[in-house]
């Protein structure tokens, strides 16, 4: 019951202020998203202290780790719903076009998207949601309305499109494994009957779908469209592309690694997620050395933390990708919302060009500051090194320091660039 | 039945033949209202509320409503007729052929189809599926990649029917409603590409990329 | 003894007597959906008639190419009808004929593109090099298409091949695609329609009518005489796809054959009536089309196994 009012409130206030699209309802917008996210969390908080039966058929089903990405994503959500007030008006004095009348509506029905993906038990059901999540956020990067922006959403709609489709292949695969045993694709009965599933199909559809949901991860090699659409959209959208719509995604692979580890894959699982997690690491970290555009560079670091997060599943560390999760999207999340004030006061996305933050916005500087170094994730990977380092796979933990090493070093230029120089601005003038 | 099958793939392999936007569009209307008629024609029989239900949306989705839209974002961006493929016509022609010997050849490595279907069922989706890709990679205009994607889905609803007997009807609907706005938006973003570039030609998408940044 | 020999002589007097007359159903056709009258239906004799009585002036640039060639193409073109099982098995049969069949059609074409060469007019070789270009593309695709057959019926001979008697799958998909495909091979070898044009003599664009111009009296009654042979022996082959001959011999199968041929002529006459020629450059793109037309009706056979 809870479960569907979480579902039906976004949905029904999200037609409330598709319906209110006039200019001057613009406040009314506002006050019907923040009320929504607080709504949202509150239902979602009260599930931590009043679970709900798990319940084997159907299509809605909150299990532990569907609740620790709905806690994300909600509180997420409302810390970008209240950034929106003030973002939003600093902006329209600085860039004069954009669909706002669209922006609520959208954000609403993604939350909603975003919701039911982590609700759901139901393979199909987790399809669409990624889906929804991805058609509710195309308007939503396509915000600014110039050209950019356009190509930007046009990336991420066609190669997200296509990345889903043969996710859904994937899907169709591992129903044709289970071979009628669970043909309702519900995790939990597919998990119950994990040693009938047909490991050949399983292992196409496995692969299909982490190509698939991959690409809505940005995971490596499918990564195109990651940067784009990160830095073009407005900053409380990309705060929560990248705190909450790559979990999603995440968690749609999850869930098909749990009917796999049931059919006793894991081995073969594990190779493909060290794989994909590796190689995002060095991609993203080649790309961040020579990085200008600060938002891009946060998108690059989003790609290299997905990465960690699947070489973390790899690995088997369950426990360090999880708290990972958490961490990489408040930090990425709070990261972006700096960048966007970065943006309002400088009006440049370019690196070199912001000087003297700590004077300027001194606030914003100090947060900058303090997420550089959970940016680059000093707390949650230990768990995770130390899983590594105990399984004794020296290749994997060698070029996890080295890619430490490397990736560290622009972000702390950009640090030092940006809190530093007012002191040197400063002395040059007196 | 294996007509039909027939029918979907030569549709496909005209698709890579054609020249005309318009043409191809229909076509495309035509492959879907061929795939709605299918699970009706494998089944036999008009009982069976879900199948017939399935039938109809299917075919008032892809053989209707998809076709309608991608015509009324023709219209409207009064988009020139050409194709304007990046590999010539002939060469994809080609390149058709090469995939279907290829999905055909493969035929032991994929899953059997269920039993109403016929075995070369699993086959022709493989070969949709690739020629989808193909029409994708291989053409400049946004409006001809969006018609790849949906030749693509094509090709995976064909999967899906033979792979999986009894899809909930809740999932499947909503499988094809989000196809549908999918297309919806895209051909909201068709206009747009044309209102702000002139044209549709996804080569001029070109501005953010990484040796742009490096430039500068 | 005396029936062998009656079956030569039938198959023999059908192959010379009968082709011209499909030439005159295909004209009366298209005069038909003109709105005209048309030539009448023996035109094409009363032509080969006079043109015998003429006689022959060559040109001074020719080699004894030229002189040689149509007696050569007209002699692969009957050696290749004797091949062809019309109504019962054909006078020569043996395994692999089929591919004896393929290479006559293939020697012929070859003299006709040395002989228009022979000349030395640019004009001829651009037809020369226009027919070669093309045949590359429907040889492929007749040759896929014989392989097909051949994989179907498992049998290398024409004859064999189309003594489907009472198994035979008329409305397979894989037959079907096959008669497409043998159908639009007939237009490209014979330049018809969609391809080239036969009634104009004096465009660019052509491509056999180009590489004869140089003929004149009883070498271009040959050359006429050996083009209707060969759209009989396409119209037969194609017609035999979807109605096998019966196996049996005597008048109402010599009707029943002529009745399906001509009805091919028909359709013929139909496509040329109401298409127009295509661009040259749009012509390869048809052919490959086609070529993967035969491709698909061969995979299907593979898969499907034999029929």
């Amino acid at each position: 019951m809870r479960i569907l009012a979480l579902l039906i409130i976004p949905v029904l206030l999200g037609i409330l202020s598709l319906l209110s699209r006039a200019e001057t309802r613009r406040k009314f917008r506002r006050f019907v998203l923040s009320i929504t996210a607080f709504l949202h969390l509150m239902l979602t908080a009260s599930f931590h202290f009043f679970p709900v039966a798990q319940e084997k058929q159907g299509f809605f089903s909150l299990d532990p780790l569907g609740l620790l990405f709905l806690s994300v994503t909600s509180l997420l959500f409302l810390l970008v719903s209240l950034y929106a007030w003030g973002y939003f008006h600093h902006e329209r004095k600085v860039v004069k076009e954009g669909v706002s009348h669209l922006f609520t509506p959208c954000m609403l029905f993604f939350l909603t998207a975003m919701t039911l993906t982590s609700v759901t038990h139901h393979l199909g059901v987790l399809w669409v949601a990624i889906e929804g999540t991805t058609l509710a956020s195309a308007p939503l990067i396509y915000y600014h309305h110039h050209e950019k922006a356009l190509e930007a959403t046009w990336k991420y709609l066609l190669i997200c499109s296509v990345g889903i489709a043969l996710a859904l292949l994937g899907l169709f695969f591992v129903a044709a494994a289970s071979g009628g045993h669970g043909s309702d694709l519900n995790v939990t009965s597919l998990m119950s009957h994990g040693k009938i599933l047909e490991p050949r199909w399983l292992r196409v559809g496995f692969i299909l779908v982490l190509v698939g949901f991959g690409t809505k991860m940005g995971l490596a090699p499918m990564h195109a469209w990651l940067p784009d659409a990160h830095s073009e959209a407005p900053s409380p959208v990309s705060a929560l592309l990248s705190g909450a719509l790559l979990n999603c995604a995440f968690l749609g692979i999850l869930r098909f690694y749990q009917v796999c580890l049931a059919a006793n894959l894991g081995h073969f699982m594990s190779r493909l997620f060290i794989l994909f997690g590796l190689l995002s690491l060095f991609i993203a970290a080649a790309f961040i050395i020579k990085q200008r555009d600060y938002k891009r560079m946060l998108a690059y670091s989003s790609v290299e933390h997905m990465g960690i997060l699947a070489l973390g599943i790899g690995v088997g560390s369950g426990f360090g990708g999880l708290l990972h999760v958490v961490n990489h999207s408040l930090a990425k999340a709070l990261l972006f919302l700096t960048a966007g004030q970065i943006l309002i006061a400088y009006r440049t996305k370019m690196t070199s060009e912001v000087h003297g933050l700590l004077r300027k916005l001194p606030l914003t500087g100090v947060l900058l500051g303090l997420g550089i170094p959970c940016y680059f994730g000093i707390a949650s990977p230990g768990p995770l090194y130390q899983r590594i380092f105990n399984l004794q796979r020296w290749v994997i933990l060698g070029s996890c320091h080295l890619h430490g090493s490397l990736s560290p070093g622009p972000g702390g230029c950009f640090c030092r660039h940006v809190t530093h120089c007012p002191w040197d601005d400063s002395g040059g003038r007196s | 039945m294996d007509w039909l099958l027939i029918g979907i793939i030569l549709s496909a392999f005209f698709l890579l033949g054609f020249s005309r936007l318009s043409s191809c569009i229909y076509i495309v209307a035509l492959q879907g209202a061929m795939l709605s008629a299918l699970p009706l024609l494998a089944k036999g029989s008009f009982q069976e509320l879900h199948i017939v239900l399935m039938s109809l949306g299917t075919f008032a989705i892809k053989a209707v409503a998809m076709p309608f839209l991608l015509t009324r974002s023709i219209r409207e961006a009064s988009i020139r007729q050409e194709v304007e493929p990046i590999v010539s016509l002939h060469l994809s022609l080609f390149a058709g052929g090469g995939i279907a010997v290829l999905a055909f050849s493969s035929i032991k490595a994929l899953p059997p189809a269920l039993p109403p279907f016929s075995p070369m069922a699993v086959p022709v989706a493989l070969t949709v599926v690739l020629i989808g890709f193909f029409l994708l990679v291989s053409r400049t205009k946004a409006i001809t990649q969006v018609i790849g994607f949906l030749v693509l889905e094509n090709g995976v609803f064909l999967f899906g029917m033979n792979l999986v007997g009894d899809f909930p009807a809740i999932v499947e609907m909503g499988v094809l409603l989000d196809l549908l706005v999918g297309i919806f938006v895209m051909g909201i973003m068709i206009y747009h590409i044309n209102r702000t570039f002139d044209h549709i030609d996804t080569r001029v998408l070109t501005a953010l990329q990484e040796s742009e940044e490096e430039t500068e | 003894m005396v029936s062998e020999l009656l079956k030569l002589t039938g198959h023999l007097a059908i192959l010379l007597l009968i082709p011209p007359i499909f030439l005159g159903i295909i004209a009366k056709t298209k005069a038909f959906f003109a709105g005209r009258k048309g030539p009448p239906l023996l035109q094409v004799y009363y032509d080969l008639f006079k043109l015998f009585c003429k006689g022959g002036v060559d040109s001074r640039s020719a080699s004894f190419m030229i002189r040689l060639a149509p007696g050569i193409v007209l002699s692969t073109l009957l050696m290749a009808g004797l091949l062809l099982p019309l109504l019962y098995e054909a006078p020569i049969h043996f395994r692999g004929d089929l591919i004896l069949f393929a290479y006559l059609l293939a020697l012929g074409r070859f003299f006709t593109i040395l002989a228009a060469l022979d000349v030395g007019s640019s004009f001829e070789g651009m037809g020369a090099s226009r027919e070669a270009a093309f045949s590359a593309f429907s040889e492929l695709a007749f040759f896929m298409a014989l392989v097909t057959l051949a994989v179907m019926t498992q049998s290398t001979s024409l004859s064999h091949i189309f003594q489907w008697g009472n198994t035979h799958p008329t409305f397979h998909p894989a037959v079907v695609l096959l008669f497409i495909s043998f159908f639009l091979i007939l237009l490209t070898e014979n330049s018809r329609m969609p391809i080239d044009d036969p009634n104009t003599h004096l465009e660019l664009t052509m491509i056999h009518e180009v590489m004869i111009l140089d003929y004149s009296g009883p070498d271009l009654g040959l050359i006429l005489y050996g083009a209707t042979l060969k759209l009989f022996l396409f119209m037969a082959l194609t017609a035999s796809l979807l109605w096998p001959p019966t196996g049996l011999f005597g008048f109402q199968e010599i009707g029943y054959l002529l009745a399906k041929v001509a009805g091919i002529a028909v359709v013929i006459g139909v496509v040329e009536s109401v298409k127009s020629r295509l661009r040259l450059s749009k012509i390869p793109q048809l052919l490959v089309a086609n070529l993967v037309i035969t491709t698909l009706a061969l995979l299907i056979t593979v898969l499907g196994g034999p029929i």
